[in-house]
């Protein structure tokens, strides 16, 4: 049932809500074609605008993780995660999930590939990734497309909801999938 | 906060690589990354114009009207001092929705187009306000209820059963969705006004 209903919103969703709002445009007397344009007119300097803020960012997580550093902090905290229980596989994913949308990609590709996704770890590695947001790129382009410096408490909010995800798949995985 | 984090990153990776004797990979890494960064940007272009472009068929058809009476409870005990008719309120409405049916690359143009319009209300340009905070927890913590890339991944490495996550990961989502809003109006309420 859930494997039949997300297969048809994945497919269906778009083009029907495309298509929707368009066939409801032309009924309701709009001028679609016209309004569409003056919306997409946005779309360019928003996207230029997020240009310098995106190098900053890109370039010091990618150094962060060339230069072994990320490697290190996970290290540190292996042993923190053994005294959990939580396998010692998810915890590189848990620490790139909020910084690098596709490094973490890449480390659950990978977590899948070698302990399988029907595995615990590959279950509970999927249920981390699908729970939280890249934190980090989410606050640079967000920010970043007004030109908002003092970002308040936002980092700390971001940060804690990614452990808090964390956290709460290891129980609800341990729950549901033993 | 973000600029101590950055200034962080970049000096203990070069320091790190410095000490392993590895400081000729710090360049190229500098480079690569810097290009990667445009890539990302101008992919964004295509994405924001088109869905900015539906949401503007959207809002001139009365759509949004619609929209905004069903999520209005919601989007006023969450925004409280955005106004209703403001155009803040069908930009976070739209990408609230967006998120929820899992359509990530529809949520970040309107994600953006709502901070544009938020910056309008912000009497301090350089200064996150309340709203904007808020809506960032909501957007940091994710909200989907489908977690589609997940899925694909899942069946595209051969599992037996690729949507079993959905209901640990709408829990997991929910609980940080959660912790962000909670954490959001305790720290908001420490801050000291200048």
């Amino acid at each position: 049932m859930i494997a039949f209903l997300v297969s048809f919103l994945s497919s269906w969703l778009v083009p029907l809500l495309v298509a929707a709002v368009i066939i409801f445009g032309l009924v309701r007397k709009v001028n679609v074609f016209e309004a569409f344009v003056e919306g997409a007119k946005e779309g360019f300097s928003i996207a230029v605008r997020l240009i310098p803020y995106l190098v900053g960012m890109l370039v010091a997580i990618g150094l962060f993780r060339d230069s072994g550093a990320m490697e290190l902090l996970v290290e540190y905290l292996s042993p923190l995660m053994a005294g959990l229980h939580i396998p010692a596989e998810v915890l590189p994913l848990a620490i790139m999930r909020p910084i690098s949308g596709n490094g973490s990609l890449a480390l659950l590709t990978e977590i899948m590939q070698s302990s399988g996704p029907d595995s615990f770890p590959g279950r509970l590695a999927s249920t981390m990734m699908g729970s939280t947001e890249t934190t980090f790129y989410i606050l640079t382009i967000y920010f970043g497309s007004v030109g908002i410096s003092k970002t308040r408490h936002s980092l700390p909010v971001g940060l804690l909801a990614d452990l808090g995800g964390f956290l709460v798949s290891v129980v609800v995985c341990r729950l549901a999938f033993g | 906060m973000i600029g101590y984090l950055w200034a962080g990153f970049i000096c203990i990776a070069i320091l790190l690589a410095a000490l392993k004797g590895e400081i000729s990979a710090i360049t190229p890494s500098i480079f690569k990354s810097a290009e990667q960064a445009v890539t990302v940007a101008f992919g964004l272009i295509g994405l924001m114009a088109f869905w900015l472009g539906i949401m503007k068929i959207i809002e001139e058809s009365g759509i949004m009207e619609v929209l905004k009476k069903l999520l209005r409870p919601l989007a006023l005990f969450l925004f409280p001092r955005v106004p209703r008719d403001h155009p803040a309120m069908s930009a976070i409405l739209m990408n609230m929705s967006a998120n929820l049916l899992g359509m990530g690359n529809a949520a970040t143009p309107f994600g953006l187009r709502a901070m544009e319009e938020l910056q309008k209300l912000n009497p301090c340009p350089e200064e996150a306000t309340d709203e904007m905070c808020t809506f960032l927890a909501l957007n940091t913590s994710s909200l989907t209820l489908l977690p589609t890339t997940v899925i694909a991944l899942r069946a595209a490495t051969g599992s037996l059963n690729p949507t079993e996550i959905v209901g640990t990961t709408i829990v997991a989502t929910t609980c940080s969705t959660l912790v962000a809003l909670v954490a959001d109006r305790i720290f908001r309420g420490r801050r000291v006004r200048s």
